[in-house]
Parts: structure tokens; C-alpha cells; sequence
């Protein structure tokens, strides 16, 4: 059995678990802890502090896995053991809480330098009223023109199928490019 | 939709790189403790700006500025109480008091003095409206926002918050499409940018300068945030991709599996 795996980043609350739970074929393994902090307590309940874990069978030989990882900063020591190997990453934004754009802007800075692999930026929540527009966001978020950044709804299927194809696009590209 | 939220977790020098970098229209409204702000833009050009109920009238900021004496303010308020600014500025310049250089000057200094005022405004909230344009009955001057941006990104001195703009040193930098003119930049800022190449890593940069992680982190920050650079991997500096990447190393079924993975995505 050949398996390949994509990460899932984004900050605390970013919708990384719903997005992984919308196309993986198992339950996502999510390793969830109740919210000990007030503040964030009054945005979600549950967090993931080592990582979450989805699967997509592609056929008999070859599996596909979806990390997510933990949003809080306190559980970052993650990030580099998840990155390893990772074909690509996705970073997770939520589009209705501008105050999470430095902290998104920071780790994709930490995942790009930690590979040189392809990526794709998700704007999570585009269907809320109070979401930024995309284009306020690649500014405040300063994504390079050609950084793909694609609106979604993590818990709409179709949306999130969108992302990961993009991000497979791109990685053909640059398999293409790189010979 | 919303351009909107707080001074907490987006400071004004951010607002003003992103409505510099979007070129937008509008007027940013700022509620701070104890005043409301309001700072119009033109295509990403700070256009006027005005604090609470502050005289920023014509007269008021030439006299403020030495161009008109007490007497001459003074018959200008009494006599051309009902003018518009527009109004008076034409009269003063046919008049021989200021030239329109004066004027703009003027406004421009004041408008850019009100948006600094801003920069001690932790607290409080924002809003973009794209409808709400510079008032038309007041004269709109055209400055550019880069050097309101550095000024404003050279305050910003916690450790965290630049660790978390910068993680990481090892990444190099490139020039930005936007042109470095008429851009105020320090010594020690224009000491970075002579070595500002994609081959240079900003570690590479602050060694070469004699300078701590602290200081080249607050420099590169400012440049990003006036959008004049941005972070690239280092140009040659090659980073093997991880052999576990994929389950072979043949390029050919690499690609076959990647395809294989789109078309299950697909079939989802």
C-alpha cells in the first residue's frame, strides 16, 4: 500500500477539522481537548492539540492522508513532525476574524520555510456576512499574486474538493516545471 | 462586504498597506476612546483626514502653518465665513497670499499629522465604507502612503509580534513591482536594502549590517508592510524535497499518482 499526505493548517478555529471532515471516508481521528481559556472558549468549544486525521482511498494501492494541524500556537512543536513529507499544505483562514490574519500570515511563513513544497491558501467562511472580501484578505494576509487563494466553506464538499484539487494542480505544475 | 474591526488586532499601519496595496476609495472610519476619526482615501492615495470635531479648515491650517497672519485669519473667518475651501483657496492664490503649492503642502502635512495621530490608537474599532468619499467642498490632496507606512511600522517594536510578521530568517528577499521612489527611508533602512537580492538570506543581511534579529526583523517589517518587499525561499539554495514525499522516485509514476489523486478528488 502506497500512501502520499497533505497538510492542513490555519489558526485556531480556522475550520481545518470540518474541512478535513467533508471528504475524508473515515470519522476524522481528531485528538480534541476541551478549551481551558475563556476568550477562546466563546468561539469553539473543542481544539485540536496533536493533529487530525483523514483518509481518501484512491484505489487498492494508494491512500491519502489529511493532516491537520493543532490552530493554538502552544502546540506549533507539531507542525514540523506533520510537515514532513507532506506533498503540499493548505492554509485554513477564517474570512469573519481578521484578528486571526497575523497569526495565519505567520504560519504559512513557518510551513514555507520549513519545505519547499507547493501550497494554496483557503478563505474559510466566504458564505458568513461579516466575511472580508478576498481581495482585502490577500492584501492584509500578503499573498504573492500568484498564490492561489480560493474562497470556501469548509463544511461544503464541493467547495473544499475545489482547494484540493488546486493544490494538486499546482503540484503537477511544478513537477512539470522541475522536470 | 465587511472592511471592518478592531484596533487590537489590526493596527492603522496595516489598514493603511492594505488600502495603499488595494488602491481603494472610501473613507476608513476609526472609533477610538475618545474621538471618532475619519480618513478618506482616492484610489489608495490619502485624500483628507480629520479627528473628531477638529478645525482642518483651509484658513485654520495655513495660519497654523505661518502662511497668514492673525490679521489676515482673522478677516478671512469674519469675511468669508460661508465660503467653501475650494473657494478661498482660489481666492488667496488670486490674491497673491499662497500659491497653490503652499495650500497643498500644507494640507498635506496636516492630513499626514492626523493619520499619525492614529498610530497611538491601540484601542478601538474600524470600518471601510467605499461609499463615504472625501468631502467635495473641501480641497483633496493626492499623497502617497508609503512613508505614513514605514513611520508607522518603525513603531512597532514588540519582540513577539515581529517574530510572528518574521518567523523565520533564513528566507531571503525580493523587490516588490511598486518603485522605490520618493520613499524616506533611514540609514540603517537603506543599508538593508543595498543588500536585498533573492540570494541573500535576511540572516545573511543583518550579519553583513552588524545587526541584531531584533533590528533587521523591525526593518524588513516596515518594507513589507509598505509592500516594497516581499519574503522569498533563497535563490540558490537548493532544498531537496523529502524522499518520503512520494512511495518512488520515478519522476514518470510521480506524476501518474498525483494524476490518479485528482481524479479520485474528482470523483468525490
Amino acid at each position: 500500500m502506497q500512501t502520499v499526505k497533505m497538510v492542513v493548517t490555519g489558526p485556531f478555529s480556522a475550520g481545518k477539522t470540518e474541512f478535513i471532515q467533508s471528504v475524508s471516508e473515515i470519522d476524522v481521528v481528531a485528538t480534541e481537548r476541551k478549551i481551558s481559556s475563556a476568550d477562546e472558549r466563546s468561539v469553539k468549544e473543542a481544539t485540536t492539540v496533536a493533529m487530525d486525521f483523514g483518509r481518501i482511498t484512491v484505489d487498492e494501492d494508494l491512500v491519502l492522508y489529511l493532516f491537520g494541524t493543532p490552530g493554538q500556537k502552544r502546540f506549533d512543536f507539531m507542525w514540523e513532525i506533520l510537515s514532513e513529507g507532506m506533498l503540499g499544505f493548505i492554509v485554513m483562514v477564517d474570512s469573519t476574524r481578521p484578528e486571526t490574519f497575523r497569526e495565519a500570515r505567520s504560519i504559512l511563513e513557518t510551513f514555507r520555510a520549513y519545505a519547499p513544497t507547493p501550497y494554496v491558501v483557503a478563505a474559510n467562511k466566504q458564505d458568513m456576512k461579516d466575511a472580508w472580501e478576498l481581495e482585502d484578505m490577500r492584501h492584509a494576509l500578503r499573498l504573492d499574486p500568484k498564490v492561489k487563494f480560493l474562497p470556501c466553506v469548509a463544511t461544503k464538499r464541493d467547495t473544499v474538493k475545489t482547494v484540493l484539487l488546486e493544490l494538486l494542480y499546482s503540484i503537477l505544475a511544478e513537477m512539470e516545471t522541475g522536470g | 462586504m465587511a472592511l471592518r474591526g478592531n484596533l487590537r488586532d489590526f493596527t492603522i499601519t496595516q489598514l493603511l498597506n492594505l488600502i495603499n496595496l488595494a488602491g481603494k476609495t472610501g473613507t476608513l472610519v476609526v472609533d477610538g476612546p475618545a474621538d471618532q476619526a475619519h480618513v478618506a482615501f482616492s484610489n489608495g492615495k490619502l485624500a483628507f483626514a480629520r479627528v473628531g470635531q477638529d478645525d482642518n479648515r483651509l484658513a485654520t491650517v495655513l495660519h497654523r502653518a505661518n502662511k497668514l497672519t492673525v490679521n489676515q485669519y482673522r478677516a478671512l473667518v469674519e469675511r468669508a465665513g460661508e465660503m467653501t475651501d475650494k473657494e478661498l483657496g482660489l481666492l488667496l492664490i488670486n490674491a497673491g497670499y499662497v500659491t497653490q503649492e503652499d495650500i497643498l503642502i500644507n494640507l498635506q502635512e496636516y492630513f499626514a499629522g492626523t493619520v499619525r495621530r492614529l498610530y497611538t490608537w491601540v484601542e478601538g474599532s474600524f470600518r471601510f465604507e467605499a461609499d463615504l468619499l472625501p468631502p467635495d467642498d473641501r480641497i483633496n490632496v493626492r499623497l502617497d502612503l508609503e512613508n505614513l507606512i514605514i513611520e508607522g511600522s518603525r513603531q512597532l517594536h514588540e519582540w513577539e509580534q515581529l517574530q510572528d510578521e518574521i518567523p523565520s530568517l533564513e528566507m531571503a528577499l525580493k523587490f516588490t513591482d511598486r518603485p522605490l521612489k520618493n520613499v524616506n527611508l533611514s540609514v540603517e533602512e537603506w543599508r538593508v536594502v543595498s543588500y536585498i537580492n533573492p540570494k541573500n538570506t535576511m540572516k545573511q543581511i543583518a550579519s553583513a549590517n552588524k545587526m541584531n534579529y531584533l533590528e533587521i526583523r523591525r526593518i524588513v517589517y516596515a518594507l513589507l508592510q509598505a509592500g516594497l518587499v516581499d519574503i522569498v525561499r533563497p535563490e540558490g539554495v537548493t532544498v531537496a524535497p523529502s524522499p518520503k514525499m512520494f512511495p518512488t522516485r520515478d519522476k514518470e509514476e510521480q506524476k501518474s499518482l498525483v494524476n490518479k489523486l485528482i481524479g479520485r478528488i474528482r470523483s468525490l
